[in-house]
């Protein structure tokens, strides 16, 4: 394994990890808060209980996340200390800002999870609220930074060296508010599928627990209008990404050669000698429907691109395919509980809509593994698209499988330890001892 | 006076954000380090006050590291690009540290009750909390020693990514930052618990990592002249080096003689001029140079239109921050919480 192939796999791994304790510390906030607030308002005993709940799951994957996190913000110059060189005065403005969005989070986490018992009850919702929207704004803040390598803006670049820099118009960069925005709901998608399908899951063994009803109820209320709404969101980053990066929106849709009326190549394995796409369905003039809205618009191919400036075109296809599909996946389950919820029926009692929740769980983080590997794999071989390649950034150090294969190692082992504490805390339903005897009333007339 | 530049300010900034980390989270690795050396009857009462210290405010201290690493990486590039190569190893086993003691304290807090589970949990945290001080020392005192220079492009490996911060004088500051982190934690933990029995306990080990900084600060200083020019010279022969000194043996008389007459509150006070005398210190005696020998407060500084924005930042990030950083010690830190009590409802057992 080369050391530049060691490095990308430990940013991956690095990354892969931290997306999905990033991505509950952006929902579980609002989950515990939407909870702790239906407590507040109609004195659900088993409303608290879930907030509390929620609360513990939050604070074990946001210290994993922290910590995780950390890590990260040290890689960028363990492993790409060029990269670091010449980007840090442009995306190091929302890596500062979100540190301190980060900071914000963290100070009122802590009175969140140890404050029930000594601040205010509202005082102690407001913490919870503060807590998911800095939550929210740390991961728009690092997206924003992505969104910079895939369209960079405010320098100018002379003969190799950086000058006017204007760390603002970096901010402002053409995939900056389409990136945030498909990020943040994916992340209430992604955590509000993830509650609601182990709940979903339970209920079908245990069809009138009051516990796994609430939760069921509260996380799609997060979940399901994010899923709905995120193809739209999908459709401004795909056509931002036509624009801005064809390359790799030729590597997502497998389109290897130039022309107008471009079909939409729909699953099947590219063949980058043959340069055609093998067991695919296509649908004639659908590629230039989506990426310009116009059924006659030519779609820049791949054939554009020198060889050695092409990404992988078989994982960014392939990932792609698994993100547009799990992403479709939650928003037709997310219709089809909207429609149930408006005539009214009980959807905790719909064993069909149940087993497809519980297939949904893992779904929203899959697709969000995915898109990250279609955003990073597909920008290759650039770290900053167009300016700086990624070979030329990596570090000096030989050896790096090591810490590759170490961090690797570390974070199997936390990740496994990370499932059985949310097992053991959080998902398994209280005993009824401990509510039964004053909430079975209310659980008798839901059912 | 002139009035400060850009550059110098955010460098300040920076180093205030190293001090934070210093005092805040410094103490949260002390008290990892007290963990491991919970000893005698009072062993498991020890152990659970720390827990109940650290608990709500551990992350939040945390945090000043990672707004120090941004700030490097905004204000001065060319710094975190070079330490993040010469320094790679120990930053690395470093960071595999901060991942331990986080998670294991947190597992620790979430996981089982039972003592088996629960003491495994805790000597993974109290592991990384006493080796992550020292890889955190050993990378201060490379750079104070001027030995993160620019990289060599020919070389031996050892030559290249070890001996720049396997010295003896690193290896001193690693021991000065674990004593000191050691000391700064048994004075705070000295306020965390209303137990007469505690406190002696956390008294005693305050006066003896007190008196182990002193020897840890004696050694440093007495190897700095032959390993760290530039630093000795500035912490040992320049204008503001006597009345420096000065001031930080004050602090560090006036802490033990408050812990000796049970004054914990002044203890408090007195150790944390202490650590930021010492941090400030180093500072000023490598002053201009952010990374001896070459990278300096100018030569590394980011373009004025980031360092200005950056600016503007901290400036609303401190109005955020300060307020809520002050509310948050304002309802763990008021008074000593009871020791006997367990964590309350939204705690780990309930």
């Amino acid at each position: 394994m080369s050391d530049l192939l060691a490095a990308r796999s430990q940013m991956a791994v690095s990354l892969g990890f931290h997306i999905l304790f990033a991505v509950a510390g952006i929902g579980m906030p609002v989950l515990m808060v939407v909870a702790e607030q239906r407590y507040r308002s109609t004195g659900d005993r088993l409303c608290l209980e879930l907030a509390k709940r929620w609360a513990k799951g939050a604070a074990i994957l946001f210290a994993v996340g922290a910590v995780s996190g950390t890590v990260l913000s040290f890689e960028l110059g363990l492993l790409w200390p060029h990269f670091m060189q010449l980007a840090g005065p442009i995306i190091g403005m929302p890596l500062s800002l979100e540190g301190f969005a980060f900071f914000t989070e963290a100070i009122f986490l802590g009175i969140y999870l140890y404050g029930w018992d000594r601040i205010s009850s509202r005082a102690h919702l407001w913490a919870g609220i503060l807590v998911a929207v800095s939550g929210a704004a740390s991961g728009i803040f690092v997206v924003i930074a992505n969104a910079w390598m895939n369209a960079p803006t405010g320098f100018t670049l002379t003969q190799g060296v950086v000058t006017h820099v204007d760390p603002i118009a970096g901010m402002l960069n053409p995939m900056a508010f389409q990136q945030a925005l498909h990020m943040t709901l994916a992340s209430y998608a992604a955590t509000g599928f993830g509650v609601a399908g182990i709940h979903a899951f339970l209920l079908l063994f245990d069809p009138h627990n009051a516990f796994h009803r609430r939760a069921l109820s509260i996380a799609l209320l997060v979940g399901a209008p994010a899923a709905v709404v995120q193809p739209v969101s999908g459709d401004l980053s795909a056509r931002a990404v036509a624009r801005y990066q064809p390359a790799k929106l030729a590597a997502m849709e497998s389109h290897f050669e130039t022309r107008r009326h471009a079909p939409l190549v729909i699953g099947g394995w590219p063949d980058t000698k043959r340069r055609a796409t093998k067991y695919a369905v296509e649908v004639p003039g659908g590629l230039s429907l989506l990426a310009f809205h116009d059924v006659n618009a030519e779609v820049t191919g791949l054939d554009r691109f020198p060889r050695a400036d092409w990404p992988s075109v078989p994982i960014v296809h392939a990932a792609f395919q698994v993100m547009v599909a799990f992403g479709t996946y939650l928003a037709a389950v997310s219709l089809w509980a909207g429609i149930l919820a408006l005539r009214r029926r009980d959807l905790c009692a719909n064993v069909r809509l149940l087993r497809a929740l519980a297939a949904a769980a893992p779904m929203g983080f899959v697709a969000i593994e995915a898109g990250w590997t279609v955003t990073e794999v597909g920008r290759q071989p650039w770290i900053v698209y167009g300016m700086l390649r990624t070979a030329a950034a990596v570090t000096p150090m030989p050896g790096l499988i090591v810490p590759f294969l170490g961090f690797s190692l570390l974070y199997c082992f936390l990740g496994g330890i990370v499932a059985w504490l949310l097992y053991r805390q959080i998902i398994r339903s209280p005993r009824p001892t401990a509510w039964s005897r004053t909430h079975r009333p209310a659980v008798a007339r839901g059912a | 006076m002139p009035e400060p530049s850009l550059a110098q300010v955010l460098a300040a900034a920076l180093v205030s954000a190293l001090n934070a980390y210093v005092l805040f989270g410094g103490a949260d690795f002390g008290g990892g380090v007290w963990d491991l050396l919970a000893t005698g009857s009072r062993r498991d009462r020890q152990r659970e006050v720390i827990g109940h210290a650290i608990g709500p405010i551990w992350e939040a201290n945390h945090v000043w590291l990672i707004l120090a690493i941004v700030l490097t990486l905004t204000c001065f590039p060319p710094v975190f690009a070079r330490v993040g190569i010469v320094l790679h190893i120990p930053l690395t086993l470093m960071l595999v540290g901060v991942v331990l003691r986080g998670s294991a304290f947190t597992f620790r807090t979430y996981d089982d009750e039972r003592d088996t589970v629960q003491r495994r949990w805790g000597r993974i945290f109290a592991g990384a909390s006493l080796v992550t001080p020292v890889l955190l020392g050993v990378c201060i005192g490379a750079i104070a020693a001027g030995r993160v220079g620019p990289v060599a492009t020919g070389g031996g490996f050892t030559e290249r990514f070890v001996d720049p911060w396997l010295t003896p004088f690193s290896v001193a500051v690693g021991l000065l930052a674990l004593t000191l982190f050691a000391h700064l934690a048994a004075v705070f933990l000295t306020l965390e618990t209303d137990d007469p029995e505690l406190i002696a306990d956390f008294r005693v080990r305050a006066l003896g990592s007190g008196l182990a900084v002193f020897l840890a600060a004696f050694g440093a200083l007495l190897i700095a002249p032959s390993h760290a020019p530039l630093v000795g010279a500035g912490v040992l022969g320049s204008r503001w080096s006597l009345p420096w000194h000065l001031a930080t043996g004050a602090a560090a008389i006036v802490t033990l003689a408050a812990l000796w007459w049970k004054r914990y509150h002044l203890a408090r006070v007195a150790v944390g001029a202490q650590v930021s005398l010492i941090i400030w210190g180093w500072a000023l005696a490598q002053y201009p140079y952010l990374v001896p020998p070459d990278l300096t407060l100018t030569s590394a500084g980011a373009p004025v239109a980031t360092l200005r924005l950056v600016l503007i930042a901290l400036g609303l990030g401190v109005a955020v921050l300060l307020p809520s950083l002050v509310y948050l010690f304002r309802v763990f830190k008021a008074g000593p919480a009871h020791s006997a009590r367990r964590l309350p409802q939204g705690g780990p057992d309930s």
